[in-house]
């Protein structure tokens, strides 16, 4: 698993390549916690090439999200793969985390 | 009475042999050229033993009256096994199938699964049987033993005739081979393979009458004739019981496997950094303490299935704990969030994540553990589903290429017995070229040499010890390509550099090497009752290059996993002139025996070495060359043309005139 994080216009992309499971869940919520007190807290994760996850790995997602929150700001999802969208509708999370086409539409009208 | 003599004869060689070997070792070795002498003595020690074998082999020969009448209703699913064969020669020996006078049912096993041959096939009103979806492309094919297991799941015939595309059947076949399964212990039923392409001469040593004849008559002295593929009749419950015996078997062996693995992989799982979280160390522990107990179960003897069932149990309970604790830490969070009232969560508060949401996600492909995959691998193996062969019954052995010996030795070891049925009942055709019958030597021999390999006949169990030496000795007679250098060596540095192997060539030498010598042919003779041995004799000898290859490939795929470079022997006749590159070692030691003989001359002419020990090594290299001599017939042989009045009248089978 890779993780790489890039500043935008009006907010952070992170990039969580690979497979987002038990072992990698923990250093996703380290980074996305270390790019929040980096100064951004809007932040949006690009899974684009995240092929799977698991109940770690949402545990983690919903994790970043609370800490973007609590920095007054937001975290949302784009370029959800096939699995990833199962387990959120499995998991009622899409109701959660609305799941943007790309990483610019995320924060567009906001 | 035949039989007297045959044991006199063989009881003669024994003493005749014995008495010159024990001789070799004892008083005749030249240690001064130990680096010959010992090869030396060692290959003739091996051909003894050759030799003690065939004896043991022709001792009981049986020569078996006509089978009983079959049962009426005995039900038979006749298979024609086919890859890319011709489709002619096929539809040829499916129809000549179709014709056989019992009730039964023909099927053609296409491997090749081409378009042209079912319609033909269903033309005709011919069953056909191509591979099921069961066996996708990951998973080992098994070449002819697993067209024919695949076979045997669609079918359901009590009785399985088994044709090679090429063997045209007789329509007697089954009325005078069915009799013999009247007893409910007989599994096989072998008749000779015999080639109908092949003239007067036998440039290729196609046929074998030895084989096809004493040897596996005498086998069956023995309850040891074995399967070769083709022309036989099998009994579906014997195969099956191989199948199932197998299956428990290799579960065992992979669930075992997995056990012995799963202590490491947890270790290693532990020790990786990533995992700190307790959770998943209390996953671990479960993990551990599930196969320590399923390894006390296996050792006190409980079922596979229920052992692994437990530890699927037991480890999907803690995989699911683990689910559990995610999601419960993930709602808390949703709760906090909502807490904040920072903004909404959802439409109608914070969704709750359903017991069937967190089954799914405990489940093998999404499972948390999926993560460890060491631990994953270990949890995998501990199944009943043996997932890595297409069908989990796999009832004829897959352990060589040469399926069928393999198959009629674990049937022999499971208290099954066998009948050779001498009477020629179906009708082949033999390669026609030297580059193919090469290949099919190699085939058989390197197939012979995995079983040895793998399931050495010497120790397995369940074999009597007749039995055990009867499958030995046809893997022993491949061992001689090693001996056949040796014999080529030693008249050769004896003519160029005058060393003798034995300390002198006197009559000591003589005493005991000639009446062994001239015992061994009347064995021969005797036990071959005037059919042509000389042709098989031959080939043994100067087909050394395939016999050591075939020995060196099969050992390294057995002992190293490394590809056979197996072929499917053509059944056409290859293209092209004659190919002296086939037979280039067997060229080279032939001039050196031919240089060797002149040299020697010349140096008895100079006084350089003497007269006796001279004309026997002149003598050994001619024999030598009299025997190679066969493979420029062979090379030269130009196929098969039938003479003007074949001896048998091909008969009309092709109804439609297609």
């Amino acid at each position: 698993m890779e993780f790489s994080y890039e500043v935008k216009d009006s907010y952070a992309e992170v990039k969580a390549d690979g497979r987002l499971n038990m072992v990698s869940a923990p250093k996703l919520r380290e980074f996305v916690t270390d790019v929040i007190a980096g100064g951004s807290n809007r932040i949006v994760v690009n899974l684009e090439n995240t092929a799977f996850m698991d109940s770690s790995g949402l545990g983690a997602l919903i994790g970043c999200l609370k800490a973007a929150r609590q920095a007054g700001g937001d975290l949302r999802i784009a370029a959800v793969q096939p699995q990833v969208k199962m387990v959120l509708q499995l998991t009622s999370m899409d109701k959660v985390l609305t799941a943007y086409g790309t990483a610019e539409e995320a924060f567009r009208n906001d | 009475m035949t039989r007297f003599w045959t044991r006199l004869v063989v009881v003669l060689t024994v003493i005749t042999g014995v008495n010159y070997i024990a001789w070799r070792w004892v008083a005749s070795l030249n240690w001064d050229a130990w680096w010959i002498a010992l090869p030396l003595v060692i290959a003739e020690t091996y051909s003894l033993i050759d030799v003690m074998l065939f004896g043991m082999t022709v001792w009981r020969l049986k020569i078996r009256k006509a089978a009983p009448p079959p049962p009426a209703d005995a039900t038979v699913d006749v298979f024609i096994t086919t890859y890319n064969e011709d489709l002619d020669m096929v539809m040829t020996t499916a129809l000549a199938a179709q014709k056989i006078r019992h009730p039964h049912s023909t099927w053609i096993l296409d491997d090749g699964a081409r378009p042209e041959l079912k319609a033909l096939a269903e033309q005709h009103g011919l069953g056909y049987v191509t591979r099921s979806e069961d066996w996708t492309s990951n998973l080992p094919r098994h070449a002819k033993a697993g067209n024919l297991n695949n076979a045997l799941m669609q079918t359901h015939g009590e009785f399985l005739l088994i044709l090679d595309a090429d063997q045209i059947p007789e329509p007697d076949i089954l009325e005078k081979t069915l009799g013999y399964f009247n007893n409910r212990r007989v599994a096989l039923v072998q008749t000779p393979q015999y080639f109908s392409n092949v003239p007067a001469s036998d440039p290729l040593g196609s046929q074998a009458p030895l084989f096809y004849g004493p040897i596996q008559q005498g086998k069956d002295g023995w309850n040891a004739a074995f399967f070769c593929g083709s022309n036989a009749i099998l009994r579906r419950e014997a195969l099956m019981q191989l199948g199932l015996v197998g299956y428990v078997k290799e579960t065992e062996k992979s669930i075992r496997r997995a056990l012995a693995a799963s202590r490491s992989a947890i270790r290693q799982a532990r020790k990786s950094a990533d995992v700190e979280a307790p959770l998943v160390a209390q996953v671990l522990d479960e993990v551990e303490a599930a196969t320590r107990e399923a390894q006390q179960e296996l050792e006190a003897g409980g079922a596979l299935s229920e052992i692994t069932y437990r530890v699927r149990r037991r480890v999907d309970a803690a995989v699911q704990t683990l689910v559990m604790a995610d999601v419960s830490a993930l709602q808390a969070d949703l709760e906090e969030i909502a807490a904040m009232e920072l903004a909404h969560v959802g439409e109608s508060g914070v969704p709750v994540v359903a017991d069937d949401a967190v089954r799914r996600m405990s489940a093998r492909d999404w499972s948390p553990l999926g993560a460890l995959e060491s631990v994953q691998a270990v949890l995998d193996a501990l199944s009943v589903e043996r997932n890595d062969e297409a069908q989990p019954v796999m009832p004829l052995a897959t352990i060589s290429v040469t399926e069928d010996m393999a198959t009629a030795m674990r049937m022999h070891a499971m208290g099954w017995e066998s009948v050779y049925h001498h009477e020629i009942l179906a009708y082949g055709l033999a390669p026609e070229d030297l580059k193919t019958m090469l290949t099919q030597r190699l085939r058989w021999a390197q197939g012979t040499i995995q079983v040895l390999l793998r399931e050495n006949p010497l120790v397995q169990k369940g074999l009597k010890v007749g039995q055990r030496l009867m499958y030995f000795a046809t893997m022993w007679t491949y061992l001689s390509g090693y001996a056949a250098v040796i014999y080529f060596a030693a008249p050769i540095i004896y003519l160029l550099l005058g060393i003798l192997p034995v300390t002198s060539l006197s009559w000591d030498f003589f005493i005991r090497f000639i009446p062994f010598m001239v015992v061994n042919q009347i064995l021969f003779a005797v036990a071959g009752r005037g059919i042509p041995t000389w042709r098989g004799q031959q080939y043994s000898l100067a087909l050394f290059p395939t016999w050591i290859k075939a020995c060196s490939t099969a050992a390294r795929n057995v002992w190293f996993g490394r590809p056979l470079g197996f072929a499917v022997t053509p059944k056409a006749r290859q293209s092209g002139g004659p190919s002296w590159s086939l037979i280039q070692p067997q060229i080279v030691v032939s001039v050196l025996l031919a240089v060797a003989a002149v040299v020697g001359i010349i140096r008895l002419a100079s006084g350089l070495a003497e007269p006796l020990g001279t004309l026997v090594n002149v003598a050994w290299v001619i024999f030598d060359l009299v025997v190679m001599s066969i493979l420029v017939r062979a090379v030269l042989y130009k196929g098969f043309e039938p003479e003007a009045e074949p001896a048998v009248q091909e008969p009309e089978r092709n109804p439609d005139g297609v």
